[in-house]
């Protein structure tokens, strides 16, 4: 008896100190998260105050009000722009990998597996180390500057993840149910489209997010591609709000901005995580 | 038609069935076919282009002008190429351990059942889904010697006694970068190795205890030996992320003080989109993408390994 309440003891003691350490930490963890988005809701003196304030006296909305006016167009135009962007390569990465992930899982051609090598292989080499060339092809067809040609970049990028995700996912329906449709004088298209889309949705959710996230974050190659303000997405936006390309560096703005871009991504991720962690460990851990 | 019906029944079945597959590999490759053209368009010829620019003197407007391995040649010349190269080392070797010990010790908290668990592993996760330019804008305000947070806080505790100018010393300035990195990455490190903690059967432990091992014995010869596959893949990733690096350092150091933090990433984006040197820039290029392939087939061997056991 008396042993058993020692070690019940101290196993509440132990969970306790442990919650106190997560606790501790997931306060850490929030705190640059929590202060951006405290800063942007105060006034903008009181933003921009040496030493800052902890917490805004008024709560104010002045900060992003002020980021509509900045450029032609201001934050409004540059969300647009970044949101048109993300929607072009959610597309444009789902129909090609959903076509191709179909095509490598289910059908025997020449040269398949060396195709399909190739579209892998793009991993190897860092997108970092392309741009340069793809800055001056996209410059000679006057697709440099222009966001249907990011997109098209961003949506390259995305190619061999959702390849290689919805021919996995393709792999995982049993054969049979297609068979039997194709007996039936069914199409390969229209058994993709009527039965097999809905069997792999989850794979296509899960493509969906990354194309989404990955180029509303992209930073480098939007950077050299847009050279026009009018066509900034939100991160090369926000990069020269800091550098003070449009008057003195606001800080309040700045956050207002920042928070902003946040919002989608940790939107999206709360509420389909289950499929995001699909994702990560699909990517990284198989092969 | 007519010598059709002449053939034997399982004769026309054969014929009907090789049509229908070679029908069936016709559709495959269709289907296939739009990735292969966008990998050849914008992977397959700007890979082959780099190689080809490296070779000449590339200038955004005007003559280009065939100089062989020249540009290879000047980057022995180039005193800074040679410390980017020194700088994004340094970088890489002292973030990778960090990241993983920092990732590790998350993992090794949250890989227990008890309530509101789940919470704490979205709370150190959710840095990720955030792009690093956006953080590196959140992170640039957090370290400001003005207006920054962190100055208020360290001063308020007594930890410092007059406002830090965080970004003016070379190695202040990569250790704070190093930081909102770790802050920004360290989760995704974290998911990996608790889903390898996770596959480890928890009567292995059962055993050892009965066995009389406590706990850093438990992870001597346990835990460790058999996260092997995992930790290496955690470091590879984590390394090619790091070599990679610009973002952070284009906006939180603007490659300050002095030049002291350009990466690799951010000179070869100097050269080629600020000095328009678009030759000598690919050359570049083509050096990074030899040392990452090198990397990459590390890390193929790695999770080769992985599917075998």
């Amino acid at each position: 008896m008396y042993a058993n309440t020692t070690f019940r003891n101290w196993q509440i003691l132990k969970n306790i100190t442990i919650y106190a350490v997560l606790i501790v930490l997931a306060a850490v963890f929030l705190f640059p998260l929590v202060w951006s988005f405290l800063n942007s809701v105060k006034t903008p003196p009181e933003a921009l105050a040496v030493p800052p304030t902890y917490l805004p006296t008024r709560i104010v909305l002045d900060n992003y009000a002020e980021l509509t006016t900045y450029g032609r167009g201001g934050i409004v135009r540059r969300i647009t722009n970044s949101a048109f962007v993300a929607v072009v390569t959610v597309v444009g990465t789902l129909v090609l990998s959903t076509l191709g992930g179909y095509g490598f899982a289910r059908f025997k051609f020449k040269g398949k597996n060396v195709l399909f090598v190739l579209v892998l292989s793009t991993l190897m080499i860092p997108f970092q180390s392309i741009l340069i060339p793809l800055f001056v092809m996209l410059s000679a067809v006057d697709l440099h500057n222009n966001l249907f040609g990011l997109a098209l970049v961003y949506i390259t990028f995305q190619l061999p993840f959702g390849i290689f995700l919805m021919r996995n996912s393709f792999m995982t329906v049993p054969q049979e149910i297609e068979e039997s449709a194709l007996l039936d004088g069914c199409t390969s298209v229209s058994v993709l489209y009527k039965m097999l889309l809905r069997l792999v949705l989850p794979g296509i959710i899960t493509v969906a997010i990354y194309a989404f996230i990955n180029s509303w974050n992209e930073f480098l190659a939007a950077l050299i591609f847009m050279t026009d303000q009018d066509n900034f997405t939100l991160p090369i936006f926000l990069s020269n709000v800091r550098s003070g390309l449009y008057g003195q560096i606001d800080w309040g703005a700045l956050q207002a901005g920042v928070t902003v871009s946040i919002i989608p991504s940790v939107l999206i991720f709360l509420l389909l995580q289950r499929y995001y962690m699909n994702g990560l460990m699909g990517g990284a851990v198989k092969s | 038609m007519a010598s059709h019906t002449m053939t034997s029944v399982s004769e026309a079945k054969k014929a009907k069935q090789t049509t229908w597959q070679r029908q069936r590999s016709r559709t495959g490759f269709l289907f296939v076919l739009p990735t292969v053209l966008f990998v050849s368009v914008f992977f397959l010829i700007p890979l082959l282009m780099t190689a080809f620019m490296s070779l000449h003197d590339w200038p955004l407007f005007g003559e280009r002008t065939f100089i062989g391995i020249q540009n290879y040649l000047d980057l022995f010349g180039d005193r800074q190429f040679i410390r980017s190269l020194d700088f994004t080392a340094r970088y890489t070797l002292v973030i990778t351990p960090l990241i993983f010990i920092v990732a590790f010790i998350l993992a090794s908290l949250v890989n227990r059942r008890i309530p509101f668990i789940g919470f704490f592993r979205t709370i150190f996760f959710l840095p990720v889904v955030i792009g690093l330019g956006i953080s590196s804008l959140l992170w640039v305000w957090l370290l400001n010697d003005q207006v920054g947070i962190i100055n208020k806080i360290l001063l308020d505790v007594g930890f410092i006694e007059k406002p830090q100018l965080w970004l003016a010393k070379p190695d202040v300035a990569m250790n704070v970068v190093i930081v909102s990195v770790i802050w920004k990455t360290v989760g995704f490190t974290m998911v990996l190795l608790l889903a390898g903690m996770q596959a480890i059967p928890g009567e292995l432990y059962e055993s050892a205890e009965v066995d009389g091992a406590g706990y850093w014995q438990k992870m001597r010869y346990i835990t460790l030996p058999l996260l092997r596959r995992t930790i290496a893949l955690a470091l590879v990733l984590s390394v090619i992320g790091s070599i990679l690096s610009f973002d952070q350092f284009f906006i939180i150091t603007g490659g300050g003080p002095r030049n002291s933090t350009i990466s690799v990433v951010y000179w070869i984006f100097n050269n080629s989109f600020t000095y328009f040197k678009m030759g000598y820039g690919a050359a570049m290029s083509i050096v990074l993408m030899i040392v990452l392939v090198l990397l990459s087939a590390v890390q193929l061997f790695v999770l080769r390994e992985n599917t075998d056991s």
